[in-house]
């Protein structure tokens, strides 16, 4: 029995926490399936409870069960007022299984069935319209309500407030200060409906109002608030909706012990308090800076050693702060993986071709702003796969291959940088088809002997698709790479930052300018001496451990004048076998930078992602690697044309 | 000489329509911003015409023309409802509580002069 207790505590628990959520949902949104899928919930509750001899639980349950019944069928309008009395209750009921948990004796919940019942009546009667003159009110009345007044007249009497007439006679000479006075106080009493003014039974100068008052009050609690009134009572405040009222309001506060602790905030706010933190992190930097300067000036003194301690106390304590922050800022891939399944479901739909899905890495976690930029990416690349990739089912069965062809989705963390591969095992790039395509957008010249991989890059360039979406989060440190074999299916890496929030960047310097490059999108630096570098095709290549590495000054990027040197430093940047070594001037030091937009001035400029601000209130700017690999390869092709006198 | 008070919640209508009834010529307007201020404004005057509006707070159209009608010394004067309440059960409503017409908005001037110089017997 005990055993058998646990397993119905355990499964309690689960359908509570399902009918919490399915009721928040129904909160932002209404959905019939939700709905049901709540009502269901309790009812299996219900069953269970019983089965096990909680009565009072079973009971309860009932109770709501009713209620359910009667929102999933329309007999009672779903609104927040009625969710909120169905989370109060279902707090309840969270207690009494706690109360079983504990074998302690469960709670009377007699009173609050009897609030539900009532609460459901009277929900359910709002629906019944009910007819004016049924309500009691001589047609005197009646007959000068105006549409308005007569809906909101009825709206008082389906919520079961009490309708009272009240009378009044004032002295014409002063009767505007005083009826203004006693509509303020029926006002704070009720609603005041309707304002008559009457002229039949009034002695000679004075002028008499009828006020149709709709209020939870009774005559007696009325008459003891409004002196000298004459109130008539046409129909009673409904006792049930006054004890219903009562009793909610105390099981509200027996439910405010055990509400869930969790709070939804909206991403702009902690972006807030990360720009703070970032902020923060540029004061630490000037504390270090300070605590240096001592240190070459003065000396270690005690005063040194202190700002050297506070400033290392700073920096734990930030990079703690940053962390939780960007914690809070992280969501699992499946949040990305259920809308990149419906897009797919849809497309291949729309054009006919039955495809799987298969996902893997669902836990993993990257960072919202990451995830709603990388999704676009992702449907494009996707897209591709579908229209170009897979084959048609007849060819695909002739091929001896699986007759639905399938796109495998993987994101995996790999240090500081999650991969994200979205791999076809259709028919793979077709080398002819890309070229020819480049060809005839001029995209490559003609006679011109590429290899395989180099075609493949082909695929990444302006002019050629897939390139436009992935460039847009390209400068943020995104890197992108393809794999693919004839026959066997094409693979797309991406190599995403975990947040785009603040990044790690190596601050170089090219021409006597400071620029910063993702730290993610960096493999190695090294030392580079001017005679090592060789020219084959026109291109300038370093030889690195037996591999040609082509080569990019970035002084010459942006046309920066730069007097040539005979030691460079080679910063190796891109991601799998799309790399180039960056020839830069100087490495200075790695910083954690926040990328700001470029302004409308430079935002056109190829070869930057962005801006970002450094120690001293100095502004450097960002390197957008992914275009700076597409630069490398242009210039090739320029370089080329020129040879070629194109 | 003849006076009519015109009662309405909107300053523009009422602008509106003390613009158009003045053009008859020889009437002297006065307004009113609610059934209330209506009730305030009535004892003031003797007045030859009331032009009202239906729906207004406090006290609405309905209400005023019952105690106008109810009124030893008011009831002799004619009502007009100019209201945007054009179902017929609110017509009904303002010819069975006294009403000599029942104008609905938007209305046309000519319509109006026709239907206050009826009223005034003009």
């Amino acid at each position: 029995m005990k055993n058998s207790k646990k397993d119905f505590i355990v499964e309690a628990e689960e359908i509570l926490e399902n009918v919490n959520n399915a009721l928040l949902e129904l909160q932002n949104a209404f959905n019939p399936d939700t709905l049901n899928s709540v009502f269901r919930a309790v009812h299996t509750l219900k069953g269970l409870s019983g089965l096990f001899g909680f009565k009072v639980i079973t009971d309860l349950s009932h109770a709501l069960e009713s209620i359910l019944d009667d929102l999933r069928l329309g007999k009672i309008d779903i609104s927040d007022e009625v969710i909120g009395f169905i989370f109060t209750n279902m707090d309840v009921l969270k207690n009494l299984i706690a109360q079983v948990a504990d074998d302690k004796e469960a709670d009377d919940v007699s009173d609050t069935i009897r609030a539900i019942e009532a609460f459901r009546k009277e929900a359910g009667s709002k629906n019944k319209d009910i007819s004016i003159e049924d309500i009691g009110i001589s047609p005197s009345v009646l007959k000068v309500l105006s549409g308005y007044e007569e809906h909101r007249l009825k709206s008082n009497v389906k919520e079961g407030h009490g309708i009272y007439i009240v009378k009044a006679v004032y002295n014409l000479a002063e009767f505007a200060p005083r009826l203004e006075a006693l509509n303020a106080l029926l006002k704070s009493l009720g609603e005041l409906i309707a304002t008559l003014p009457v002229s039949e039974g009034v002695p000679d100068g004075s002028i008499g109002f009828k006020l149709l008052l709709g209020s939870v009050s009774d005559v007696d609690a009325l008459k003891s608030k409004i002196d000298s009134a004459d109130i008539e009572v046409i129909c009673p405040p409904r006792k049930e909706s006054q004890k219903a009222a009562q009793i909610v309001s105390r099981t509200q506060d027996v439910s405010l012990k055990s509400t869930t602790n969790t709070v939804r905030v909206d991403i702009e706010k902690l972006d807030r308090i990360l720009d703070t933190v970032s902020e923060l992190v540029l004061a630490k930097g000037a504390v270090v800076r300070i605590g240096k300067e001592l240190a070459e000036n003065v000396g270690y003194s005690s005063l040194t050693l202190d700002v050297h301690k506070i400033s290392q106390t700073l920096d734990r304590k930030l990079a703690e702060l940053q962390d939780h922050i960007l914690e809070l800022r992280m969501v699992p891939f499946s949040q990305i993986f259920t809308r990149l399944v419906q897009v797919v479901r849809r497309y291949t739909r729309s054009v006919g071709k039955e495809i799987d899905v298969e996902l893997f890495g669902e836990d993993t976690k990257i960072d919202k702003q990451m995830a709603e930029e990388i999704i676009d990416p992702l449907i494009h690349l996707i897209r591709n796969s579908i229209d170009h990739g897979i084959e048609p089912n007849e060819k695909r069965i002739a091929d001896g291959k699986k007759e639905h062809g399938t796109v495998t989705l993987k994101a995996f963390p790999e240090g500081n940088k999650v991969i994200v591969t979205v791999q076809d095992d259709g028919a793979g790039l077709d080398t002819e088809r890309i070229l020819s395509k480049a060809l005839e957008k001029k995209l490559v010249p003609e006679n011109q002997v590429l290899e395989q991989k180099e075609v493949f890059d082909l695929i990444f360039l302006p002019g050629l698709s897939t390139k436009k979406e992935v460039s847009e989060v390209s400068g943020r440190g995104v890197g992108i790479d393809v794999k693919s074999d004839r026959g066997l299916g094409t693979t797309f890496v991406l190599t995403l930052p975990i947040t785009l929030a603040i990044i790690k960047a190596l601050i170089v310097v090219a021409a006597n300018e400071k620029f910063a490059v993702p730290l993610t999108s960096i493999s190695e630096t090294f030392f580079v001496e001017a005679a090592g570098i060789q020219t084959i095709e026109g291109r300038e290549v370093f030889e690195r451990r037996g591999e040609m590495l082509p080569l990019l000054r970035v002084a010459d990027v942006f046309k920066l004048e730069n007097a040539p040197k005979d030691e460079y430093f080679a910063v190796s940047v891109g991601f799998g076998t799309r790399r180039i070594g960056l020839l830069v001037d100087d490495l200075l030091e790695q910083s954690e930078v926040v990328i700001r937009p470029l302004g409308e001035y430079l935002k056109d400029v190829r070869g930057l992602g962005g801006a970002a601000e450094i120690g001293k209130h100095e502004i450097v700017l960002v390197l957008d690697i992914e275009s700076l690999i597409d630069e490398s390869v242009s210039s090739k092709r320029k370089i080329n044309r020129a040879a070629l006198g194109i | 000489m003849k006076s009519i008070l015109v009662v309405d919640d909107s300053n523009t209508i009422r602008t509106l329509i003390k613009s158009v009834i003045e053009d008859i010529g020889s009437v002297d307007i006065f307004e009113a911003s609610s059934g209330f201020e209506a009730l305030k404004i009535l004892p003031q005057h003797a007045f030859d015409l009331v032009v009202t509006d239906i729906n207004m707070p406090d006290i609405n159209g309905f209400e005023l023309i019952n105690f106008i009608k109810n009124h030893d010394r008011y009831k002799r004067i004619p009502v007009v409802f100019v209201s945007t309440e054009r179902k017929d059960e609110d017509i009904k409503k303002g010819m069975s509580l006294g009403a000599c017409a029942y104008l609905t908005k938007p209305f046309k001037a000519d319509e109006l002069v026709d239907t206050v110089r009826k009223a005034l017997n003009i």
